[in-house]
């Protein structure tokens, strides 16, 4: 039983980290139907750059942290108006290939600063020996995680619940002539939800160099792990992003601790979320959250 | 007929002119051509109805005045657009809506996944008078009682006399001098049709100028004060409401009735030869 809780404990750990690297990927494709391929890239250069901040600025952990998602706001701003501005109103496949091609630039760009063969760990930060509660261990770094997730998560449904312009982002998803017609600026919106992807993706990558190294392939494949997680939470969904990746994150933990045992080799954890992910969508096509069309007849 | 004669015939006389649309030409994808040379005015206060078959390029106008061409890959080549004495042909959509011109698009377009309030308030996106904008709020409930029990439904499961409502009210929340109505009668029952067009008499005794463009010829003259015809991107015909809802070729082309008032039978087709003459 123990073994199952802490199993199930690590899994919503590990799954808020998926839900925090999800969200900025629901918000783009929320305001403007755009996939974005280029988040796990985002992910990286945040956490480098509170890496940076920290290490060879010298500065403390969280004022780097709270620094660079300043900076990446400013990022996934320059983003939207440099690569994304240009293709409104161009076909949605063409903007997705802008995005494919902005991953590889972004990852090119990283590799001309030290940042690209870097291995390295995060100055430690917080106690070395982990929470108990029974038997069950928790990270301190997990906790940062789950704690990172609620915050931006409040924020944001605030946000889009309370504030006109968060409700205004909303409509643009809706409908964007007739958001324009009351005045709203698409293209605010747009850059908006770049801004607050490339915050997002900051605090996932810091946790996740905090718990497993920084290393540029490691943190662009947290952006891969990603798509499971909204495909399965609906694409455009907040709340679909959050249970959706926990799903994600305890599905894996479960596979790896029970099923790699009779798997030569083990992974699992890395196969099950998948098997699970289609057969769900063959009953849910627009995942569990996904907003379906209204029609009225 | 009784109706009383006004002396004013030109849109000048109705009052001060609020809204000039001089000689525009509109251009999509920079070679389709849809107005020719449209001119209007719009008096302050007053409503104005423009009328025209399908295609004519009544929508466009709108846009145009409104700038909601470039969406659409469309733009004013010629002529210029002049609103309380500033010219606004080249501005963006959101700086129009700020000088305080605001479109009702046609077909309602709510956004339908938001409540009914929500719709409301992002009506007043471009605002930042707090106070007022709540004030205005409970203005659009009061001239849409419907809305208040459907404030916390989606928009997208109200019926359609319901989301003309929000459409109107959303507009409304972003405090227009002037406000565009499209086809605000589409798709919606008689009766509900007079019920909307009543609450746009409301908002204009209230000091909102309107430009509302109808296929629905007789309810639009019915409120207007001033009414334009168009054909094939021009203006073909324009005057007084009451005299243009007596004029023998409007009541035979937009009403669909014959000198003696009587409905018309699809049998007498001939007319499209007067109707030619305009064009």
């Amino acid at each position: 039983m123990t073994f199952f809780l802490q199993l199930i404990v690590t899994g919503v750990a590990v799954g808020s980290i998926y839900a925090l690297a999800a969200l900025g990927f629901v918000l783009i494709y929320k305001s403007s139907r755009v996939i974005n391929f280029a988040q796990g890239e985002l992910i990286a250069i945040g956490a480098f750059i509170t890496y940076g901040l920290t290490v060879w600025a010298g500065l403390n952990i969280w004022l780097s942290l709270a620094i660079a998602i300043g900076l990446m706001y400013l990022l996934g701003q320059g983003i939207e108006r440099v690569f994304l501005r240009p293709m409104i109103g161009e076909p949605i496949i063409s903007v997705i290939m802008v995005t494919i091609a902005l991953a590889s630039v972004l990852s090119g760009l990283v590799y001309f600063t030290p940042f690209g063969t870097l291995t390295a760990r995060f100055p430690s930060y917080l106690p070395d020996t982990p929470l108990r509660f029974g038997g069950i261990v928790l990270r301190w770094e997990h906790l940062v995680g789950i704690l990172l997730t609620v915050i931006f998560i409040s924020v944001l449904l605030w946000f889009f619940t309370r504030s006109t312009l968060g409700i205004a982002m909303r409509a643009v998803a809706d409908d964007q002539m007739a958001s324009l017609s009351v005045g709203v600026s698409i293209e605010k919106v747009f850059a908006l939800a770049w801004a607050a992807a490339a915050m997002s993706a900051t605090a996932a990558g810091f946790v996740v160099g905090s718990l497993y190294g920084l290393e540029l392939a490691g943190l662009i494949a947290i952006g891969l792990r990603v798509f499971p997680v909204v495909i399965l939470g609906g694409l455009d969904s907040i709340a679909g992003a959050i249970v959706g990746g926990i799903t994600i994150g305890i599905l894996e933990q479960l596979a790896s601790g029970y099923l790699d045992q009779y798997v030569p080799g083990g992974g699992t954890g890395e196969v099950f979320p998948f098997v699970i992910l289609i057969v769900l969508l063959l009953f849910k096509p627009y995942g569990l959250f996904g907003t379906k069309e209204i029609e009225r007849v | 007929m009784t109706e009383v004669a006004t002396t004013a015939s030109r849109p000048q006389e109705f009052g001060e002119i609020q809204l000039e649309v001089n000689n525009i030409e509109v251009v999509y994808h920079d070679i389709v051509q849809v107005l020719r040379g449209v001119s209007l005015m719009i008096p302050k206060g007053k409503i104005v109805a423009l009328l025209g078959t399908n295609g004519a390029g009544k929508t466009t106008t709108l846009r145009a005045i409104s700038g909601l061409l470039k969406p659409e890959n469309g733009q004013v080549r010629e002529g210029y657009i002049k609103f309380a004495g500033q010219m606004i042909h080249q501005r963006s959509g959101q700086a129009i809506v700020k000088a305080g011109i605001v479109q009702v698009p046609e077909g309602r377009r709510v956004f339908k996944h938001l409540t009914v309030e929500e719709n409301l308030r992002v009506g007043s996106i471009t605002r930042r008078d707090v106070q007022a904008v709540r004030e205005d709020l409970a203005r659009v409930y009061e001239i849409f009682p419907a809305l208040t029990r459907l404030r916390h439904r989606q928009a997208g499961y109200t019926s359609g006399g319901e989301q003309q409502m929000v459409a109107i009210g959303r507009a409304l929340m972003a405090n227009p001098k002037l406000l565009l109505l499209d086809e605000p009668s589409l798709g919606l029952a008689p009766l509900l049709v007079r019920d909307i067009f009543e609450r746009v008499k409301a908002v204009n005794k209230e000091g909102t100028t309107i430009l509302v463009v109808e296929q629905n010829a007789s309810i639009a003259l019915g409120v207007a004060d001033y009414g334009y015809v168009m054909e094939q991107g021009r203006i073909v015909l324009e005057g007084p409401a009451a005299e243009l809802k007596n004029n023998p070729d409007v009541k035979e082309f937009y009403m669909g009735m014959t000198e003696g008032g009587g409905r018309k039978s699809f049998k007498e087709i001939k007319s499209y030869k007067r109707r030619k003459r305009w064009m």
